[in-house]
């Protein structure tokens, strides 16, 4: 069992070390609760909306890592996983990353930079980002994860590319303003669970999305952080719109029996080169 | 066989009022707590939207926390005052009055040809020149009370009702508050009767602007999502009623944005200077 714990956080906007100073309240808080893994969400440190701002606050990887390093080793006796979304800088490029830090351990062992930018409606990410290249799994010392980043995981061709490259878990780090409220949960939010429910029931795996919550100049974020098992059952909840930590297990040891019933993964593997070469004609005709 | 039809497929306006309700109510909370304040200012006309607006802070904030102001002018409806206290009576907030006659009539002497629909003006701005006073004296952020029916009309007074930093109901058109106003059990008289701006006797906002609410908002829902006239048209709507929506929205941008500013440089502010208004760092 790997215990985990997704921190729906709400951070107050620009002010980083206040940001990770609650953040480090919050895993405090959570000592005795032996968290293997923690799961913050997208631009936790900054808030999401920063327009420009981005140049003035975005983070160098090692630089986050020191401040979330120095603290661990301060504070806790085991090493601890952590994922975090945040704006990173890189040179004179900016991404939209998400970290994965085994703090007391190898530090930072694998980075995800946001592939799909949202640039519509009320979002505008590629004015101000440059967008990732790279999708792919990485080993953590429990088994083999990918992370994919808010609109990433909309697109559910990239849960398959990683669960085709072997993920057992794949941890979304978003920020996802409330919109819809025709029902009794944001549209938003209801469009997240049927994602998740889907993705993980369709390849035996875990779904752990942590959610951003907070009024950022009216956009609610709308929380409602989620953990899916491998038949797409959810198996734990947070509210919508307040902090919240969601505490669940994650047993890798289901998979295997639950891909075996339901073989749609092997099934996938077996049907790919079958489409693959209308995929390409498709990718090559953009 | 039974045959089964699926459901009307075009936008719908309903909202889940409780989820709505709720989310405004954290949203009034969060925009005040990060902006250092604990309360609220709200000018109540006596209709519905400072009405649902009033309801709101009371429940976001406490009612104790809520300043509520009644801003009436010498020609305003008496109607207008007995329903302030109406609405604050019913949410168990305080009510102060501030009389504008004599700043309106001040102006008013030395502007002899002034028309009504000036004055009316004048009064809207007035009861501005209180509201941020009594910001100011009780630290409390005033709350505007402008929907979105009336935004997307440019049926406001510029730099009047549209001033207040925070506004709960500015993305909820006029059907959709009165749903609200429902839920919080505003007071019927107040739902159910004709709005009015009261900036000139008898004048009704359904009159001023040519097309009843219930059947503009749907209009303009379709029309801000792209479809063409035509699909408008077919949901029952006239070509008169679309083209008098468009019109009203297209001749009004100028008061949903800041003043145009001459762009000299790289750095324009809101054009090359983009910052989020909540936007600021630990220096």
């Amino acid at each position: 069992m790997v215990r985990h714990a997704l921190l729906q956080l709400k951070p107050q906007k620009g002010l980083i070390g206040r940001n990770l100073e609650h953040l480090q309240q919050a895993l405090e808080k959570l000592k005795d609760e032996n968290v293997d893994v923690a799961v913050v969400p997208e631009a936790y440190p900054t808030g999401y909306f920063l327009q420009g701002g981005v140049r003035e606050l975005a983070l160098e990887a090692a630089e986050l890592e020191d401040r979330l390093g120095g603290w661990h080793t301060d504070n806790y006796q085991k090493p601890l996983d952590l994922i975090i979304g945040f704006y990173e800088r890189d040179g004179g490029s900016y991404y939209n990353t998400a970290a994965y830090f085994e703090l007391g351990g190898r530090g930072l062992i694998h980075r995800h930079r946001k592939i799909f930018l949202p640039t519509y409606g009320v979002f505008d990410e590629e004015r101000f980002l440059d967008r990732g290249h790279e999708l792919t799994s990485f080993e953590t010392r429990f088994g083999r994860a990918a992370m994919l980043i808010c609109e990433d995981f909309w697109h559910t061709i990239t849960a398959t590319l990683a669960a085709l490259q072997g993920a057992e878990i794949i941890y979304v780090p978003s920020a996802s303003p409330a919109r819809g409220f025709g029902g009794p949960a944001p549209a938003n939010v209801e469009r997240w669970e049927t994602l998740a429910r889907a993705v993980s029931g369709e390849h035996g795996l875990y779904v752990a999305l942590a959610s951003l919550v907070g009024s950022e100049a009216g956009k609610l974020m709308s929380g409602g952080s989620l953990i899916a098992g491998p038949e797409g059952e959810v198996l734990a909840r947070a509210p919508e719109f307040e902090e919240a930590v969601l505490l669940a297990d994650v047993d890798l040891e289901r998979i295997p029996p639950v891909r075996y019933d339901n073989p749609m993964l092997a099934d996938l593997k077996a049907g790919l080169p079958l489409i693959f070469p209308e995929l390409r004609k498709v990718v090559e005709e953009l | 066989m039974k045959i089964l039809r699926g459901a009307p497929n075009h936008e719908v306006l309903d909202l889940d009022y409780w989820l709505t309700a709720s989310a405004l109510e954290r949203f009034i909370r969060e925009e005040l707590y990060g902006r250092g304040y604990q309360k609220a200012v709200v000018a109540v006309s006596g209709g519905v939207d400072s009405a649902v607006t009033l309801a709101l802070a009371a429940r976001a904030l406490g009612p104790e926390n809520v300043h509520a102001l009644s801003l009436p002018h010498r020609d305003s409806s008496p109607e207008s005052s007995a329903h302030a206290r109406l609405v604050t009576g019913r949410f168990g907030v305080e009510l102060e009055t501030v009389e504008i006659t004599p700043m309106v009539e001040g102006y008013a002497e030395q502007t002899p040809n002034i028309t009504p629909r000036r004055k009316g003006n004048v009064m809207a701005r007035a009861r501005m020149i209180v509201v941020f006073d009594k910001s100011e004296q009780y630290h409390a952020l005033p709350l505007g009370t402008g929907n979105k029916t009336e935004r997307l009309f440019g049926y406001f007074t510029w730099h009047a009702d549209d001033s207040p930093p925070v506004n709960p109901l500015g993305d909820l058109y006029k059907t959709q508050v009165w749903g609200l106003a429902e839920y919080l059990k505003v007071p019927d008289e107040i739902v159910h009767k004709a709005p009015t701006a009261d900036l000139e006797p008898g004048q009704t906002d359904e009159a001023d602007l040519g097309v009843r609410y219930r059947r503009a908002d749907v209009i303009l829902e379709h029309y801000l999502k792209g479809y063409p006239d035509d699909y408008i048209v077919g949901l029952g709507y006239s070509p008169e009623e679309v083209a008098l929506v468009k019109r009203r929205v297209n001749r009004t941008h100028y008061k949903r944005h800041l003043p145009a500013v001459a762009l000299v440089s790289s750095t324009a502010i809101g054009e090359f200077y983009l910052r989020p208004l909540d936007f600021r760092t630990e220096d």
